[in-house]
């Protein structure tokens, strides 16, 4: 993975998304148990010789369920917590988190408690306990599963607008292709413990054997992988409605 | 006949919240219904009131004709199943087997029937390599497809299912939506709520849209899927073979993708 790129994990369940996570924020071999062949280097640390709370200064950890991360009475100190964890001093964890909050539009819940924020709220305070961090690769486990779509589409936006302001490296891992590979500068595939496939999101989601392998590739991908093998579609694979159609209407006017 | 009627139910949570406002909905046996809506929408509390547990703040639920007031959970659950969106909350026994096999004995079935009803449910759906494992050891789509074999080997007349596919990967989904054809074709009443219309398209059935606790419209897949400014105020997204058909100006829209890739391999370029 590049820096400030945007890369999709994606893969059926017990393909190895989570097992590749734990090894990039090394709860792999450090907590976890088993054997290990191979290395994982973050932004030049080798994972397996680099303590955890070293590599999580490096590297946001966001879960899909954002109650299994946060926990304190109110946002701000919420946010604050791993600061407070790492001993920053006190000044730059207030300068940190203002800053962590203004990023993400939430500064307004600063003094509410968590638990009665909505899902997309309280997923907004968990990036932002990671952003205050300052990472440089943010690492997302399904952050929308349990979102509907107009609040999912709210998290995606705000994952690309970090990418494109900060330079953030994003690692994704998401069921709904749909909706991530518009974004996504690399997508990879896992099956069965290894890489299937990785490349440009058009590329991938249009080759052979991906339901094989677990997944389904966006309907409008489906549409025009269909047509090109039926000799109808010269054009590239476009990953979004609005740029099939475009392309639909050229052709049949 | 309606299985289940709702005559303006509202319903008051203890916070003052009004989480539904309002709510008349009849559904016929053998119907398969999707309720669709945003976070917050009332789908859940919803679900709840159809095996007793919320009784509204005012109006009546109807269960095969009999207000919810006047039965129990679980007069109610032995005819109303409810799969709940999150297995974590609903598996709690310490192997598979013994999880199927709760339902049935509380029901009062006899050891042979509950012990023939468990072999059918786990070949049925496909889990009995899993039977001795422990649930909370299992993977999302099997810890979904033991919650629906459990509440099934019962044989509720309703099978109600609280987004089924969060969470779920693509042969997961799958098995859902065969599960769901299957109970169709026994003729079972079938409600699903999600917010995952790509999901729910190929299933062509009745749609309601919540917003706010009301429902706000209840018809045809064609119609409700169709109405774009309606989805948006819902927080949904369209089916993307439905804006595909509107944007190509077809109607109506293509129901899978085959018919799309026919119909317009079929258009003279």
């Amino acid at each position: 993975m590049k820096r400030g790129e945007i890369a999709v994990l994606a893969g059926a369940s017990g393909s190895g998304k989570t097992t590749l996570l734990r090894s990039i924020n090394g709860l792999i071999p450090h907590i976890y148990p088993g054997e290990y062949t191979g290395r994982v280097v973050v932004d030049g640390l080798v994972a397996q010789e680099t303590p955890t709370y070293e590599l999580a200064k490096k590297i946001g950890f966001l879960f899909q369920n954002p109650e299994n991360q946060i926990f304190m009475f109110t946002v701000e100190r919420d946010v604050a917590f791993g600061l407070e964890n790492l001993g920053v001093p006190r000044p730059e964890i207030v300068r940190r988190v203002d800053e962590s909050l203004k990023l993400l539009g939430i500064e307004g819940l600063r003094n509410r408690s968590p638990s009665e924020l909505s899902d997309g709220q309280k997923q907004r305070v968990a990036i932002a306990g990671a952003l205050a961090m300052g990472p440089e690769l943010l690492v997302l486990d399904e952050p929308t599963s349990l979102l509907d779509p107009r609040t999912a589409d709210g998290v995606v936006a705000l994952v690309e607008r970090l990418n494109s302001e900060l330079g953030l490296s994003v690692l994704l891992v998401e069921h709904r292709l749909e909706l991530v590979a518009p974004i996504a500068d690399q997508l990879v595939i896992l099956s069965g413990g290894k890489v299937w496939k990785s490349g440009p999101p058009a590329e991938v989601l249009s080759s052979e054997g991906l339901h094989e392998v677990g997944l389904s590739p966006p309907t409008v991908v489906e549409v025009q992988r269909r047509l090109r093998e039926a000799g109808k579609w010269p054009h590239g694979i476009g990953l979004t409605v609005d740029a099939f159609c475009s392309e639909a209407k050229e052709i049949w006017r | 006949m309606a299985v289940i009627e709702l005559r303006d139910v509202a319903f008051r949570q203890p916070n003052g919240v009004v989480a539904l406002d309002g709510v008349s909905l009849d559904i016929d046996k053998g119907e398969v219904i999707a309720i669709v809506g945003g976070n917050g929408a009332g789908k859940t509390t919803l679900l709840k009131h159809l095996n007793g547990l919320l009784k509204p703040s005012s109006g009546t639920v109807r269960v095969f004709g009999k207000d919810t007031r006047e039965q129990s959970v679980a007069e109610l659950s032995r005819r109303v199943g409810l799969v709940f969106q999150n297995s974590d909350h609903q598996l709690f026994s310490e192997t598979a087997e013994a999880e199927v096999l709760f339902g049935l004995r509380n029901f009062g079935f006899s050891e042979d029937e509950a012990a023939k009803r468990t072999d059918e449910v786990f070949r049925y759906f496909g889990l009995e390599h899993l039977r001795k494992r422990a649930p909370l050891t299992l993977s999302g789509g099997e810890k979904k497809r033991l919650c629906i074999a459990a509440v099934t080997a019962w044989n509720p007349d309703v099978l109600v299912l609280d987004e089924p596919t969060v969470g779920q990967d693509y042969p997961s989904k799958l098995r859902i939506l065969e599960t769901i054809r299957r109970l169709m074709e026994a003729e079972k009443t079938v409600i699903v709520v999600s917010h995952d219309l790509e999901f729910l398209w190929p299933l062509w059935a009745r749609t309601v849209v919540m917003i706010a606790g009301k429902v706000v419209r209840d018809g045809d897949p064609e119609e409700v899927y169709s109405d774009s400014d309606l989805l948006e105020s819902a927080g949904l997204r369209q089916p993307q073979l439905v804006t595909i058909s509107k944007m190509l100006g077809r109607s109506p829209s293509f129901r899978n993708v085959s018919d799309a890739v026919h119909w317009l391999e079929r258009r003279e370029p």
